[in-house]
């Protein structure tokens, strides 16, 4: 693999490209270049694969959005993220990676807990989850790392409740949910790793049919696996694909929003001194715009051939949707690099957009605006306890945010 | 704006319809307009008011822009 990346015909850009020394917060100037002279432009990515790569907002909104393009990664042509995600077997697909109408058949088996009136009645308890939270880390020693003491525990807890899987099961399902979302594991690990979470799911399903509660996964049993609708490995995937989704992402999102209103602290005393939810919702979108977390885009593979951005896009040839640099494009945000939690940044598409766009969102916004409206205003004197240059960033990561956040208050 | 009532901006009236069958359940729409758009027991959007009035009409369009499934039209009569 090595050797054919270095063979690349000279000038083409490869894909993912670094991010420059000294801005953790902003997408690879590489990106920016393409995103001006060449929005819709082939890249080499890891296999010597040439897929497109899409960089401008309208672009990423308007193909993500055609039905000419196919999220079905068993298709010849998909550009898969690394050689784990391609040894995938297909039959442990979700519909993550499915087109409609089977997408849509399955997605709408676990549309209905994300509903807008539903998820905000959850919030009272995600309060009180992230007052618990808060409560303990002021009690206990510091510094601390608010990745594993809040940032993580958070969106677990929430999703565990939300599911019905017991909580005190975090170490295993965080372990292995980690070894899926890093770049650099084997195919071998993640296969292992799907595997011990497949297993894990399928028992506890196996536990809700003969004592089904009042959560998803019950819901699942009784109402989809018991009716024959879905075998109970089906359910498994899917109850696992929420699990997973559910709490890496939106855990970055926390420690890099953090670190980022810690690195603008102007912004971060809009928030702290806010008492206004639409303030707070507005700068929970602006984070999203502005960090962009799932920075290793959104993969697709061509249907028909397809104009775009003065090039033609074959049947069959991949796509890669660049939605961080997306949410930087000038055209649709001014002064894109500028965090601003005041602008509407409502279009950005930190979610994806098109039929998979996140189906967690409702949840995810709730979840953050819970933490950015409550942690600063409770912990005011709030700072990183190390310098700003040792702090990790996850470049290899499939999700973008930072390996540990030791703070200090 | 009308030469004839120079005092009031008249808007066209505005149709909204939802295409149900496309609708993804992000709940956008109810974020935007919580008085023209609203979600069933699936999570679907459904609309609750499908003509209305004008001080609505920007966010319905907020809502129609970013719907990720293209699912809300509009007619401007
Ligand atoms: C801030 C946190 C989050 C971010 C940034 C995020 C981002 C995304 C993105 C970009 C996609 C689109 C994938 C694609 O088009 O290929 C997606 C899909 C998805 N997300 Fe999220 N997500 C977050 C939180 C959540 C949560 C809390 C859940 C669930 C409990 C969740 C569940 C899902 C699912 C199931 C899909 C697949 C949807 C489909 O294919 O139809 N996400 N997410
Ligand atoms: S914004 Fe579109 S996809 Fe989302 S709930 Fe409304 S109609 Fe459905």
């Amino acid at each position: 693999m090595a050797d054919t990346a270095t063979s690349a015909p000279a000038g083409l850009p490869e894909h993912p490209s670094p991010r420059a020394a000294g801005c953790p917060f902003d997408p690879p100037p590489a990106l920016r270049s393409l995103q001006t002279d060449r929005p819709v432009s082939r890249v080499q990515i890891w296999d010597g694969s040439r897929p497109w790569l899409i960089t401008r907002h309208e672009d990423v909104r308007t193909l993500l959005n055609d039905p000419r393009v196919s999220a079905d990664a068993t298709r010849d042509g998909y550009p898969h993220r690394s050689a784990a995600m391609q040894g995938s077997d297909p039959a442990s697909q979700t519909f993550l990676t499915m087109d409609d109408p089977e997408h849509a058949r399955l997605r709408r088996m676990v549309t209905a807990p994300f509903a807008i009136k539903k998820i905000e009645a959850l919030r009272p308890s995600i309060q009180k989850i992230v007052d618990d939270l808060v409560d303990t880390l002021l009690a206990g020693p510091k510094p601390v790392d608010l990745v594993e003491a809040f940032a993580l525990p958070v969106p677990s807890l929430v999703i565990c409740e939300l599911l019905g899987v017991p909580y005190e099961k975090h170490d295993f399902f965080q372990r292995n949910t980690r070894i899926i979302v890093r770049r650099t594991s084997t195919p071998e690990e993640v296969a292992a790793a799907n595997a011990a979470l497949i297993d894990y799911m399928d028992d506890l399903l196996a536990d809700k049919l003969a004592r089904p509660a009042d959560d998803l996964l019950s819901v699942l049993a009784t109402e989809r696996v018991a009716t024959g609708e879905l075998t109970r490995r089906e359910a498994a995937r899917l109850g696992n694909l929420l699990l997973a989704a559910g709490h890496e992402t939106t855990a970055n999102m926390i420690a890099l929003g953090t670190l980022a209103l810690l690195r603008n602290p102007g912004q971060l005393a809009l928030l702290r001194e806010t008492e206004d939810p639409e303030v707070v919702a507005g700068a929970v979108e602006e984070l999203l715009r502005y960090l962009n977390i799932t920075h290793s885009g959104r993969r697709r593979v061509a249907l028909e051939d397809i104009e775009a951005g003065g090039e033609t896009i074959r049947a069959g040839e991949g796509i890669i949707f660049a939605n961080d640099v997306a949410n930087r494009d000038p055209a649709a945000f001014p002064g894109p690099d500028r965090l601003d939690l005041t602008r509407n940044a409502r279009r950005h598409v930190a979610f994806g957009y098109g039929v998979h766009q996140c189906l967690g969102q409702p949840l995810a916004r709730v979840e953050l605006q819970v933490v950015y409206g409550t942690l600063y205003r409770r912990i005011p004197t709030l700072a990183t306890a190390i310098p700003f240059d040792e702090i990790e960033f996850k470049h290899d990561g499939i999700v973008y945010g930072v390996y540990k956040l030791p703070v200090t208050w | 704006m009308t030469p004839s009532n120079p005092s009031r901006r008249i808007e066209k009236p505005m149709r909204v319809e939802v295409d149900r069958p496309r609708c993804v359940a992000s709940g956008q729409c109810v974020l935007v307009a919580p008085d023209v758009f609203d979600q069933d027991d699936d999570g679907i959007v459904v609309t609750l008011d499908e003509r209305p009035d004008a001080p609505r009409h920007e966010d319905v369009r907020e809502a129609a822009a970013i719907c990720p499934a293209a699912a809300i039209a509009l007619r401007e009569e």
